[in-house]
């Protein structure tokens, strides 16, 4: 099935139609027509290459009752997302080539997005020693990604022979940074907001000291680095000072972390524990400014979902992590392009461009022009809904968003020509 | 006042003081009586929910509830459904099922009992959780030193010992601050959280310099474990730093009071002689934890005094 795109704006621009044929962009310009095409009114759409996500939990293997490959695939593709990295703290670990190529063939038979494994950098994400990182490299799932998430790699001369090692086949290690001697028992930003609720606080400094600890180790030994969820003021100053002494490190900040703050945490609801945790308002700035001015270069959901005997308890009981997938876009709209930050440009290349290039993607974050693969999305941004946590595809409910009026909507998701999303509705 | 009694800020300073005062009410009216009850809470069910082992504080409000006539059931987590796993949203419903007015929760985690408020229809009364809060021993700490020194209002108090983990100094903090009494929080900087300075009261690190001018002193419990995580140097140095002895006890003015939220640990943060001198109130803070828990529960359940 071909489809015949009509009006659309493409990164915001002045309405075009765009014909996609065969899993590409066949054509862009003016009143374009095509006989047997499907046609698609998108007037008042802006058109954007499809989503890509660096950090995703899809739980699948291990809590299948939380979230499978399948249903994060859906909740994503109704995101915009096109491709999404699934983190390897699963159940086998992702540690080997047999669970990488196992997620990696669960997301080809969802067929809703591609699914990218990430692969663990220690054995069993136990901090002491590497992974077979070459195998899952080579395996069918071409693993470029390696990470530790939820755990950070703490021993620094592991660190430093894990970022020497990826070199080897252009991979990247993305670190949770996060001094575990500094945190332990943790459970939200250490501050005020700790002080008077009794909760153990995380400092800032606990994520700061791992990033500026690594930028100088990968500057030391030549390799690529990649901080996955950086949620400080003091951690975009480091990002900004080591980008501009030339070392080869990116960057990802959440929706949430853009958006929500420690204040969340005053009524004690779980939903609203994550780690690393919501800051303060200081912080929310200096991460909208150093996503605007590209010290930090992408935008990553940290999509966590957790059943619900894991959140409706006591918040030191409850598991981390918050729903992603489905809001990140209106999340980005709501503070980066309605504040002026990051016209529709700018979130294609933070949300797309740059997170393909740092997971070395070929086929996605490419720009809609004649002969590219047709990864796209098309979102309504006049459009405000009020987020209903039943009404998300993730088998899990921990949305942070519930009961709040977001801008945008997604219209339609295309996957390689071929839409997964049609009219704001998943079509598998 | 409002529904729960979750933290000292749920208290403005009228209900504080309708607290306090309704509570020496109470112990007028029980004073000299041979049966120590009053018939106001008959018909009523209320329950203490024990995640933690407090014997004192569960049997004050125990005390607290029977002298008001109220049916009172004990459910500690110990032998109980609790310890097989049931989350505390489920055995919250299982007792409000069971007809439950109020229920008394004491839980090791900090915000259980605002999370409480939120699932049942009834009163959650704070016994203490986690390293938050504990209001109703900041409100016996309060009716306490009234009856000792008359007044609250501009009554100075330095609040000694780990207040980093203390659920009793946020609660005291916070109420003293309310009722007008100006608090000096003393400690080593280690057992200080990061954020004190946004509290209503002074930081000292040097006790010496404080208790002249202190007209209470109030000793917060310091477990000795917590110098193997490094917050100070061994138990020695912590009671020759932070200690009250008879030493320090003889520079504090004449009417100077000596309070201590118990269980001491004497030899540590007080020295026996204190513990045991005229100017303790420890004894009396016990017998005065009925008398205030007596008109937290009135007040909670049965409306403003007549
Ligand atoms: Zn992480």
């Amino acid at each position: 099935m071909n489809h015949l795109i009509k009006g659309a704006r493409v990164l915001g621009g002045d309405p075009v139609d765009l014909l996609v044929k065969d899993g590409r962009i066949a054509a862009v310009g003016a009143k374009l027509s095509a006989t047997g095409a499907e046609v698609l009114d998108a007037g008042g759409l802006v058109a954007l290459p499809g989503l890509v996500d660096l950090h995703t939990h899809l739980r699948e293997p291990g809590r299948e009752d939380a979230e499978t490959v399948e249903t994060g695939s859906r909740a994503a593709a109704l995101g915009g997302f096109t491709a999404v990295h699934a983190m390897a703290n699963t159940d086998p670990v992702a540690d080997t080539a047999g669970v990488v190529e196992q997620v990696w063939r669960l997301g080809q038979e969802a067929g809703l997005v591609d699914v990218v494994p990430v692969g663990a950098v220690t054995v069993g994400l136990a901090g002491e020693r590497l992974a077979e990182l070459g195998a899952m490299a080579e395996s069918a799932a071409t693993v470029r990604v390696f990470s530790d998430d939820g755990h950070c790699v703490a021993d620094p001369a592991l660190m430093r022979r894990a970022l020497e090692y990826v070199k080897a086949f252009d991979g990247v290690v993305a670190q949770h940074a996060e001094e575990p001697r500094l945190t332990v028992g943790a459970q939200m930003h250490e501050g005020d907001r700790s002080a008077k609720l009794g909760l153990t606080g995380w400092p800032a400094a606990a994520e700061e000291a791992i990033i500026a600890r690594d930028v100088l180790l990968a500057q030391h030994v030549g390799a690529r680095l990649h901080i996955c969820h950086v949620s400080t003021a003091g951690s975009v100053e480091i990002l900004r000072w080591a980008k501009a002494r030339g070392v080869d490190v990116t960057a990802e900040v959440t929706p949430h972390h853009l958006l929500l703050t420690d204040a969340c945490a005053e009524g004690y609801d779980p939903v609203f524990k994550v780690n690393p945790p919501l800051r303060t308002d200081a912080d929310v700035q200096a991460l909208r400014a150093g996503l605007a001015d590209g010290t930090i270069d992408a935008v990553a959901t940290d999509h966590a979902p957790h059943a619900v005997e894991d959140k409706e308890c006591e918040w030191a009981q409850a598991r981390p992590g918050m729903l992603g997938l489905e809001q990140a876009l209106a999340i980005v709209q709501d503070t980066m392009v309605e504040t002026g930050l990051l016209d529709w440009a700018g979130v294609a290349d933070r949300m797309s461009v740059r997170p393909a290039t740092i997971g070395r993607l070929t086929g996605h974050g490419r720009p809609l022009i004649p002969g590219e693969p047709a990864n796209l999305v098309l979102l309504d941004p006049a459009a405000r809904a009020v987020v209903d946590p039943a009404a998300l595809a993730s088998r899990s409910r921990n949305s942070p968003y519930a009961g709040r009026e977001l801008p945008g909507r997604v219209v339609a998701t295309f996957l390689r020509g071929v839409p997964t999303v049609l009219d704001g509705k998943a079509q598998r | 006042m409002k529904k729960h009694l979750l933290e000292a800020a749920d208290l403005d300073r009228s209900d504080a003081t309708l607290v306090l005062d309704t509570a020496a009410q109470i112990e007028a009216a029980l004073t000299g009586r041979e049966v120590k009850k009053l018939p106001t809470l008959r018909g009523r069910t209320v329950v203490n929910l024990f995640y933690e082992d407090s014997t004192r504080t569960r049997i004050s409000f125990e005390l607290a509830a029977k002298r008001l006539s109220a049916d009172v059931i004990n459910f500690s987590a110990k032998g109980s459904s609790v310890s097989k796993g049931e989350s505390l949203k489920d055995t919250a419903l299982t007792l409000e099922a069971m007809g439950s007015d109020a229920i008394v929760i004491r839980h090791g985690a900090s915000g259980a009992p605002h999370q409480l408020a939120s699932w049942v229809r009834g009163s959650v009364v704070n016994a203490g959780d986690g390293t938050h809060e504990h209001p109703t021993q900041a409100l016996l700490d309060a009716y306490t030193i009234r009856a000792r020194l008359g007044r609250l209002e501009g009554v100075r108090v330095a609040v000694v010992g780990d207040v980093l983990h203390s659920r009793v100094a946020r609660s005291n903090v916070r109420l003293l601050h309310t009722l007008g009494a100006e608090v000096t929080l003393v400690a080593p900087p280690t057992l200080f959280p990061v954020g004190v300075g946004s509290w209503p009261a002074e930081v000292s690190y040097d006790l010496d310099a404080v208790l002249p001018k202190a007209d209470v002193v109030m000793m917060l419990r310091v477990q000795a474990e917590r110098m193997t995580a490094s917050f100070f140097p061994s138990a020695r140095e912590y009671s020759r730093r932070y200690g009250l002895d008879a030493r320090r006890m003889a520079v504090l003015g004449d009417d100077a009071i000596v309070m201590h939220p118990g269980p001491m640990n004497r030899g540590m943060e007080i020295a026996a002689d204190v513990a045991d001198s005229v100017r303790s109130t420890i004894v009396e803070q016990v017998a005065n934890g009925v008398s205030v828990r007596m008109a937290v529960l009135y007040l909670l359940l049965g409306g403003a005094p007549s």
